[in-house]
């Protein structure tokens, strides 16, 4: 410091070392224990990713040809060409009504079994099941149990229901079984868990003062569980969203199930037009991104306060 | 449906004459084994549920297990070739060793990584905190495809495509954030005071890490690695963007058969691979369950107090 000035704040150097005033501000040595998982971010996540926004204006000479947009003839393909766009709505409508069997079907489920029974431990253990399957078990299994000449079938025209097979496989309906299979445990296991957060005595409470128990659930057990729902839904969505094995293996990959993931890995893997595929990608996180948006509105008008409880 | 420990019950016997339905004969505590409608209706969804799970499981093993299965309840004969030849035409035992050495090294890189930077999100104020965690939830939001593809057009580029080297690459990136956010919260439950404790004492911060924090962290590092081990091990969707014939996982080689040209691999050999696939998997989620939950195996929620 040389003259030092009147106005004193920022001429009165501090005696204390730079070192130490960083610390004062939460700096020092030990955040470099930050710097692996950061340099791991930026090199397989935030370059990769902003590479392929780049790539989406890139579109190659014949895709360009056909729309003459410049930069933006990838977007434009995206949204002109019904093929394309078509698979956004084939995706919705899997993955809409697949989240929300799982999410409605688990909160009747996680109702009942709420409550400690001889074999609670054990079903919840058989509910990791499908996690063992995994997708291509579960795809192969569909097919031979729920094919044609499938014990499925099979049992349903002894027993005389049916007359002709059902074609549950190769189709819409296969693929919804998939998600459903692989997506309720989970959603169960969630819900279950918000619900254990809720403390009981709330709805003791409810009882006392002559709830009856659709009462009690509209109005004291649902509001506290709306934001546990909430998540449930969102991750439950996104794990149907980004469905690619089971809509190639159990459905019908050129027509009814022909989703995003499908399109974007075609466009990746075997027209290797790279500038496409990053343009479905992303399209398809922005897509899924509008519905996560609509779900946390909707949450944010809800109650959010303690459930009282452990959760 | 259990009925309660014999607890000295505080609360005063209902008034004789306010009971006049079924109950009156119960104790108190006690519930009716008679069950209502809609718990009737649960466990008829449940039964369905697994009904469907299970005779998935069992047509697969008995496919696998059968010689030819057309048009009757159960294969005419049953040998054990199909898995003898899905060893030798697919190289299991060299799927099988990608499989392991992919999870290990994901797992290793991920805890070795992720641990740090949970120790210091859990304890630590600073700038940009906010930003920081954020960035390390993104990839666990996003659809794996939308950031799987420019990553894999990236990994081609630099010429890594097809290579064991991308496959454990492309992993890490779900797994590093999956251990942070699992950790995280584990270690903030760590009492503080213990590590300001063993520094007064005059350890530095290596000794803290080995000698305190080290000891204490391993049920939380075990649960997490077994977690992003089972992610791994089923990970589908950017494995088989980067991988190639030569480091193929176990599930993206079955995807593979199945799909091949000409209509897919013989049934039967696709069904006996499904089968090693899901024993292996099965075999990793019953050590699994003796360290974590069911509940995290599918995402990060506080443990209840159940149990």
């Amino acid at each position: 410091m040389t003259a030092p000035t009147i106005a004193g704040h920022k001429s009165t150097k501090s005696t204390a070392s730079l070192r130490h005033r960083l610390a004062e501000r939460g700096i020092d040595i030990s955040l470099l224990m930050l710097v692996p998982a950061l340099i791991f971010a930026l090199l397989l996540f935030v370059y990769p990713f902003s590479y392929g926004i780049g790539l989406t204006f890139q579109p190659s000479a014949a895709i360009q040809k056909q729309w003459g947009a410049g930069a933006f003839s990838n977007y434009v393909e995206f949204f002109k060409d019904p093929f394309v766009l078509n698979s956004v709505w084939l995706t919705m409508k899997l993955a809409l009504p697949a989240a929300l069997f799982n999410v409605l079907a688990s909160i009747p489920m996680a109702f009942k079994l709420r409550r400690r029974f001889r074999g609670k431990k054990f079903l919840t253990t058989l509910l990791v099941l499908p996690i063992a399957l995994g997708t291509v078990l579960t795809a192969q299994g569909l097919l031979i149990f729920a094919g044609r000449q499938g014990w499925l079938n099979r049992f349903l025209e002894q027993i005389g229901v049916i007359h002709q097979p059902l074609a549950l496989v190769n189709n819409y309906l296969g693929v919804f079984f998939s998600l459903v299979i692989s997506g309720f445990p989970f959603a169960f296991l969630l819900i279950s868990s918000y619900l254990s957060g809720i403390d009981p005595s709330i709805e003791a409470a409810a009882k006392t003062m002559g709830a009856n128990w659709i009462q009690r659930f509209r109005r004291v057990i649902l509001p506290l569980l709306a934001p546990g729902l909430a998540t449930t839904f969102i991750l439950t969505f996104v794990l149907a969203f980004s469905v690619f094995p089971s809509a190639r293996l159990v459905g019908d990959s050129m027509g009814s199930t022909r989703v995003m993931a499908i399109m974007a890995y075609r466009a990746f893997g075997e027209q290797t037009d790279y500038g496409m595929a990053s343009t479905i990608a992303i399209m398809m996180g922005l897509v899924e991104l509008v519905v996560i948006a609509v779900v946390l509105m909707w949450r944010s008008f809800l109650y959010k306060g303690s459930t009282g409880g452990k959760g | 449906m259990t009925t309660q420990t014999s607890q000295p019950r505080t609360d005063p016997p209902a008034p004789a004459d306010a009971v006049k339905t079924r109950s009156a004969n119960r104790v108190p505590g006690q519930r009716s084994l008679a069950a209502a409608p809609s718990t009737w209706f649960v466990w008829a969804g449940t039964a369905a549920f697994f009904i469907f799970l299970i005779g998935i499981l069992i047509s697969v093993v008995v496919d696998s297990f059968g010689t030819s299965w057309f048009t009757n309840w159960l294969p005419e004969g049953f040998t054990a070739k199909w898995y003898a030849s899905a060893w030798s035409t697919f190289g299991m035992a060299h799927i099988i060793g990608v499989t392991l050495v992919v999870a290990l090294a994901v797992i290793i890189v991920a805890v070795a990584v992720g641990v740090p930077a949970a120790y210091i999100l859990a304890r630590r104020d600073f700038p940009f905190k906010k930003a920081i965690t954020l960035l390390f939830l993104l990839p666990v939001l996003m659809p794996p495809i939308t950031y799987g593809i420019p990553l894999a057009t990236v990994m081609y580029n630099l010429g890594l495509g097809r290579t064991l080297t991308a496959v454990i690459l492309v992993n890490l990136v779900p797994s590093i954030p999956f251990v942070i956010l699992t950790m995280t919260p584990f270690i903030e439950q760590i009492n503080p005071a213990i590590e300001n404790a063993a520094r007064m004492s005059g350890a530095n911060m290596r000794k803290v890490f080995t000698k305190i924090l080290f000891p204490l962290l391993v049920p939380g590092v075990l649960a997490a690695s077994i977690l992003v081990l089972v992610r791994t091990v089923g990970m589908f969707d950017l494995t088989f963007l980067v991988s190639g014939p030569d480091s193929d996982t176990l599930v993206v080689a079955i995807y593979r058969a199945m799909t091949a040209a000409g209509g897919g691999q013989i049934r039967q050999l696709v069904s006996s691979m499904a089968v090693v696939y899901t024993v292996t998997m099965m075999f990793i989620l019953i050590i699994a369950l003796r360290f974590v939950s069911p509940t995290q195996l599918v995402a990060r929620v506080k443990e209840s107090r159940e149990d």
